[in-house]
C-alpha cells in the first residue's frame, strides 16, 4: 500500500536519507528500525508530508502521495504533545476535525474510545492535569480516532508502564486485524519480533536490511546449535561433524556446548555422533534474535 | 480552507474564553470611567470651598479697601492691624490673612496670604481675580475711563481656531487633535505589541509542547500560521469593539450621574465632536489590522525560530525597533509638525506607518498620501507574511539548534 522509492533527503551539512526504498504491504505491521539519528524520523516526516524529499517519491495505494492522503494517515510522533490548557474532549475533536472528520462523528467515536479505554471521566480535564502515561493514552486515541488506513507510530511504547503498554499493544493488534496497516519505528527489538511482519533497518541514512522478519532471521541462521548432555564429558578430538564454540560445565555431570555444523552435515548427524556417547537432554538451533542481527549489521558499518 | 477556519475558531475561542480576556474587557472601560470620575470629583471639589473662609485683609496700599466682594463661602474683612498682629491672630483654619504692601504695584510678587492650612486653588484664584479686577478698575478710573461702559462691552473671549479646507472651514481644536492622535498612536503601538506577542507565544507553545508535529501532519505550516494570526487578530478586534461599546455606555451613564452643572462634560463632548470619529475609527481599524498582520507574521517567525520565550530577545529587538522609534517620535515631535517630511515619510513606510499615520490623521492628511500609505501597508504585510511563512515552516521543526540570523536566512531559502 505504501511504496517508498529512492528517497533522498539532505539537510544543510548532513544527509538524512540516501536512496531509501521500502515496500509496506497492505494490512501488515511494518517495523522501521535503526539507531537514534539514523533517519527514521526524517522518513516518517516525509510520509506524513511534513517535509518533502529532495528526490524520490512516495506512492500511497498506487497514487503519488498528496494532500488528500492526510486523512488516511494517523501519526503518533516520538515527542508527544498536546495543548496543555485545552480540555481533552475538545482537543481530541479538534484534532480529528483537522483530519477531516465532522464534529458529530468525532464526538461519537471519541465516546466509543473513551469507554473502551476507561477514560470517560477525562472529557473535561485539561492535559496538564493528567499524568504522562495518561497523556500518552489520550494521544494514542487522537492518532487513531479518524480511523486511518495507515497508522504511523514513532516509538509507541516509550513512556507507558507495562500494563498500559500491553493495552496499547492489544489495541494496535486489534486495529491491524480490522485492516489498518501499521508502520512503527522503534529501537526496542523485543517488540519487533512480537509484532512485526516485516522490517527495514536504517543506519546512517542508508537502508541496510529489509524484508519479512521470518526470512531475515532464517537467513541469519548459521548452523549453530546448543546441546545439553549428561554423562561423561566428551573430549572432542576433531572427528565429530561439528566444531565446538564454547563449553559450560553445569555441574552434576551436565554440560552445555555451543556448536557449529561442519560443511555438509545437519542436526541428525550431530545426534548420531552424540547418542552412543552420552544422554542428550536438549538440542536447539540458535537463530539470532533481531537484536543480534541489528547490532551485527550496525557494527559492520563504521 | 476549511481547516484554516477550524484553526481560526480554536485560536479565537480559547483566547476569548479565558478569564483574563473577560476581565480586560471590563477593566479598561472601568479604568476610563474611574479616571473620568476622579477628574470630575477633583474639579467639583475645587469648585467648592467646603467651609466658610474669612480673609482678613491688611491693606497698606489702601487701594483695595472695601472693594472685595463677599461670596457665599468667602468673607472679606479689612482690618487696621499690622501684619504682625494679624498673623498672630490666625488661630483657626478658616481664617486667613491677606497682606498687600504699599508698593505692591512695583513688586508684583509681594502680595502674600497667610493661613494655617494651604489655601485651595479656588480661593487663591478668586482672590487673584478680584484683586486684578480691582487694580485694573482703579487704574482705569485714574485715567478717567468709565468702568460701567467698559463692563457693558466686556466679553469673555476664548480662542477658537478655524482651519480653512476645500470642503469649508472647520473647527480645528488643536488640543483635541493632539490628544486623539497620540491616543490612537499609543493604542496601536500597544496593541501591535500585545497581539503580536500573543501570536509569538502561541507559536512557542505549540513548538515546546510538541503538538506542532501532530498538527502539521494534518495542515500545512502556512495554514496553521495564518489561522493563528487571523484568530488572534479577531480577538483584538473583539476587544476593541467591546471597549468602544462599553466606553460609550459608561460615559453616557457617568455623564448623567454626574450631571455637571458647569457643562464641562458638554464642552469636552463639543470639542470631541469636531473630530471626524468615523474617519479616524475606520483608519484606526485599517492600520491596526494591516500593521498587526505585518508585525504578527514576523513575531510568528521569531516564535518558530526559538525553543523558549527567553531566547526571543535577540530577534525581537530589530523587529520592534522601527515601532519603538516611531512611537517615541510620535509623542515627542511628530504631533508638533504633522506635515514635516519626517512625519510624511514615517507615515508612508509600512513598518512605521500604523503609528505615525495615526498621529497625523486628526490634522488632516492629503488623500494621495493616505492612499499610498494604505497601499504600501497591504504590500508590506503580504511581503512579511511570505517571508515569515518560509522561515516558520522550517523553524517549527527545529529543536535544540540555536537559531542565528545566518541560520534563519538559510531556512528562508530551503526548498519545500
Amino acid at each position: 500500500m505504501l511504496s517508498i522509492r529512492n528517497i533522498v533527503k539532505q539537510y544543510a551539512g548532513h544527509t538524512a536519507l540516501s536512496d531509501v526504498s521500502l515496500e509496506v504491504e497492505q494490512g501488515k505491521i511494518f517495523g522501521l528500525l535503526g539507531p537514534n539519528g539514523a533517519g527514521k524520523t526524517s522518513l516518517i516526516r516525509i510520509i506524513n508530508q511534513i517535509t518533502a524529499p529532495d528526490s524520490g517519491e512516495v506512492i500511497f495505494n498506487g497514487v503519488k502521495l498528496n494532500q488528500s492522503h492526510i486523512e488516511q494517515i494517523g501519526y503518533l510522533p516520538e515527542e508527544r504533545g498536546l495543548y496543555k490548557k485545552m480540555e481533552i474532549g475538545e482537543q481530541m475533536i479538534y484534532l480529528a476535525r483537522l483530519k477531516g472528520l465532522s464534529r458529530d462523528e468525532a464526538r461519537k467515536r471519541l465516546k466509543f474510545w473513551f469507554e473502551k479505554l476507561g477514560m470517560e471521566s477525562w472529557w473535561k480535564m485539561k492535559i496538564e492535569e493528567l499524568s504522562k502515561g495518561m497523556q500518552q493514552k489520550a494521544q494514542f486515541v487522537a492518532t487513531v480516532l479518524h480511523e486511518p488506513e495507515l497508522i504511523i507510530l514513532d516509538e509507541p511504547f516509550s513512556g507507558f508502564d507495562p500494563v498500559n503498554a500491553e493495552i496499547i499493544k492489544d489495541e494496535i493488534l486489534d486495529l491491524n486485524r480490522k485492516g489498518a496497516t501499521i508502520l512503527f519505528s522503534t529501537h526496542r527489538m523485543e517488540s519487533v519480533e512480537e509484532l512485526c511482519d516485516s522490517i527495514a533497518l536504517i543506519h546512517k541514512s542508508h537502508k541496510i536490511l529489509d524484508g519479512k522478519v521470518k526470512h531475515i532471521r532464517n537467513s541469519y541462521r548459521n548452523d549453530t546449535y546448543l546441546i545439553e548432555y549428561a554423562g561423561e564429558r566428551i573430549d572432542f578430538d576433531g572427528n565429530q561433524p561439528f566444531e565446538v564454540n564454547s563449553e559450560i560445565n553445569e555441574g552434576d555431570s551436565t554440560y552445555i556446548i555451543k556448536i557449529k555444523l561442519k560443511e555438509g552435515h545437519n542436526s541428525n548427524h550431530v545426534l548420531q555422533y552424540m547418542i552412543p556417547r552420552v544422554r542428550v537432554n536438549m538440542l536447539q538451533e540458535v537463530i539470532p534474535s533481531m537484536n543480534e542481527i541489528f547490532i551485527e549489521k550496525v557494527n559492520l558499518i563504521p | 480552507m476549511q481547516k484554516v477556519l477550524l484553526i481560526i475558531q480554536r485560536e479565537y475561542l480559547t483566547r476569548v474564553r479565558k478569564k483574563s480576556f473577560i476581565i480586560m474587557i471590563f477593566v479598561v472601560p472601568a479604568l476610563i470611567l474611574a479616571m473620568g470620575g476622579i477628574i470630575a470629583m477633583v474639579s467639583k471639589n475645587s469648585d467648592q470651598i467646603t467651609s466658610e473662609q474669612t480673609v482678613k485683609v491688611v491693606d497698606e496700599s489702601g487701594i483695595f479697601k472695601g472693594k472685595f466682594h463677599n461670596s457665599k463661602k468667602i468673607k472679606f474683612q479689612t482690618i487696621n492691624q499690622s501684619l504682625k498682629e494679624a498673623k498672630s491672630n490666625i488661630t483657626t483654619d478658616s481664617v486667613l490673612t491677606l497682606y498687600i504692601p504699599a508698593n505692591y504695584n512695583s513688586k508684583p510678587n509681594s502680595v502674600e496670604i497667610f493661613s494655617k492650612k494651604k489655601p485651595s486653588f479656588k480661593l487663591t484664584g478668586e482672590i487673584e481675580k478680584q484683586m486684578n479686577d480691582i487694580a485694573v478698575n482703579t487704574s482705569l478710573m485714574e485715567h478717567h475711563i468709565d468702568t460701567a461702559f467698559l463692563h457693558s462691552i466686556k466679553s469673555s473671549i476664548s480662542l477658537n481656531a478655524i482651519e480653512i479646507t476645500e470642503t469649508g472651514d472647520k473647527n480645528a481644536n488643536v488640543g483635541a487633535n493632539v490628544t486623539v492622535g497620540i491616543a490612537c498612536a499609543i493604542l496601536i503601538y500597544m496593541s501591535l505589541f500585545i497581539y503580536g506577542a500573543q501570536v509569538m507565544r502561541g507559536v512557542i507553545e505549540e513548538k515546546t509542547s510538541r503538538i506542532i508535529e501532530v498538527i502539521i501532519s494534518s495542515v500545512k505550516p502556512f495554514q496553521l500560521m495564518l489561522g493563528k494570526i487571523i484568530g488572534v487578530g479577531l480577538v483584538g478586534l473583539t476587544q476593541f469593539a467591546a471597549w468602544i461599546i462599553l466606553s460609550v455606555i459608561s460615559t453616557k451613564i457617568a455623564g448623567q450621574a454626574l450631571h455637571s452643572p458647569q457643562g464641562s462634560m458638554m464642552s469636552i463632548l463639543a470639542v470631541l465632536q469636531t473630530i471626524p470619529f468615523g474617519y479616524i475609527l475606520g483608519c484606526f481599524i485599517f492600520y491596526f489590522l494591516t500593521g498587526y498582520l505585518l508585525y504578527s507574521a514576523l513575531f510568528a517567525a521569531v516564535g518558530s525560530a526559538v525553543d523558549s520565550e527567553t531566547e526571543t530577545q535577540q530577534f525581537m529587538f530589530p523587529i520592534t525597533l522601527p515601532l519603538l522609534f516611531t512611537y517615541i517620535l510620535s509623542v515627542s515631535i511628530l504631533f508638533q509638525a504633522p506635515d514635516s517630511p519626517l512625519a510624511v515619510w514615517l507615515s508612508i513606510i509600512p513598518f512605521t506607518a500604523p503609528v505615525a499615520m495615526m498621529v497625523r490623521l486628526p490634522f488632516g492628511v492629503p488623500a494621495w498620501q493616505l492612499e499610498l500609505s494604505m497601499f504600501l501597508m497591504v504590500v508590506g504585510f503580504l511581503f512579511t507574511t511570505y517571508v515569515a511563512s518560509r522561515i516558520y515552516r522550517v523553524g517549527v521543526l527545529m529543536y535544540g539548534k540555536k537559531a542565528s540570523y545566518k541560520e534563519i536566512v538559510k531556512w528562508f531559502f530551503y526548498k519545500e
